[in-house]
């Protein structure tokens, strides 16, 4: 009897990326959204040191919806940060921390965590954790 | 020499689904007789940012002209397929998507033309999503001032105390702009608010 060859399921991989501030320090806001886009966009979960301006951020979301348009299969963004000391601070203690570290440079104690909408459904965010779920 | 001032600027900003053109619908009908959009149980109705100009509100004798700026709601991801649950037709949900993304194109655009801004969040959903932390970012790194108002209070999965605890700098009022509860609330705090201006 011959047996049957199973066949493995093609299994849609990503990967988890860490990129440390000093390789975003010197880009400019266009350079650094740049970057992380190519970086999702290459089915990767971008786990950042530190975090983007505020402004940066929102033309990340907006360069985000420009390429949903544009990119096939891509469905946007999900992305979360937390402070690395924050255990107990409010968003607002976040935000007047953030804002002195956005000028001095970035929030070195702060994690972003950004990934495709096609790998990560959701990023549940407390004051304490961040959790990723995933697609199946 | 008694030009008058110009009207205010009042943004309402938010996620999608918060109730933002409900609150802004609830305000222009109170002053005006007119609303200023239409609403919708499924995401992202809103699609172009709204105005209503000269929106005269006079709350406890005193009067301020604004000009009303309801902007679609901000989301990170837009997936067509989510409109099909709500039983939109493919063809038109692809559409809805493409028109939802520029939306927020255009919101994030207006950010920085706003004289203040309402925050509308739903009180039943986690406020410490990143595009409320990130929004709100903005417009302190721009000296904008912002109110928060938590809608949909009238249900009972609203956690007002998670809301307030997210934001303690912040005054959290706690609104249901379906039934125009607690508006006496709000235009209390954006005439407090519009003294920041």
């Amino acid at each position: 009897m011959v047996k049957k060859k199973k066949k493995l399921k093609k299994i849609n991989g990503f990967a988890i990326q860490f990129l440390p501030y000093s390789e975003i320090k010197d880009l400019n806001s266009d350079e650094r959204i740049k970057k992380v886009l190519g970086i999702i966009l290459g089915n990767n979960i971008l786990i950042l040191q530190g975090r983007m301006r505020p402004q940066e951020e929102t033309r990340l979301i907006g360069d985000t919806m420009a390429m949903i348009d544009h990119v096939k299969s891509f469905k946007g963004i999900e992305l979360a940060v937390i402070s690395g000391d924050g255990e107990g601070e409010s968003i607002w203690d976040k935000m007047k921390k953030g804002l002195v570290d956005a000028l001095a440079g970035g929030d070195m104690g702060a994690i972003t965590i950004i990934g495709p909408a096609t790998i990560v459904k959701e990023m549940k965010r407390d004051p304490r954790k961040i959790e990723l779920m995933l697609n199946k | 020499m008694f030009q008058s001032k110009k009207d205010v600027k009042l943004g309402f900003y938010g996620p999608p689904n918060a109730g933002k053109t409900s609150l802004a619908n609830r305000i222009c009908k109170d002053f005006t007789g007119e609303e200023i959009g239409s609403v919708s149980k499924v995401p992202h109705e809103t699609r172009n940012v709204q105005f209503k100009e000269k929106v005269e509100i006079e709350f406890k004798g005193k009067k301020m002209t604004f000009k009303m700026i309801d902007t679609p709601g901000i989301a990170t991801k837009i997936d067509y397929e989510e409109f099909l649950k709500f039983k939109v037709k493919k063809k038109e949900a692809k559409n809805r998507a493409k028109e939802a993304t520029q939306g927020v194109v255009e919101s994030i655009k207006w950010l920085d033309d706003m004289d203040m801004v309402v925050i509308v969040l739903d009180a039943t959903e986690n406020p410490y999503n990143q595009v409320n932390i990130t929004i709100i970012g903005n417009l302190v790194a721009r000296k904008i001032p912002v109110l928060i108002v938590a809608n949909k209070v009238d249900l009972k999965k609203a956690d007002m105390k998670k809301i307030e605890s997210a934001f303690p700098e912040y005054e959290v009022i706690g609104i249901s702009a379906k039934y125009g509860e607690n508006l006496e609330e709000f235009y209390e705090s954006i005439f407090k608010l519009s003294k920041q201006i």
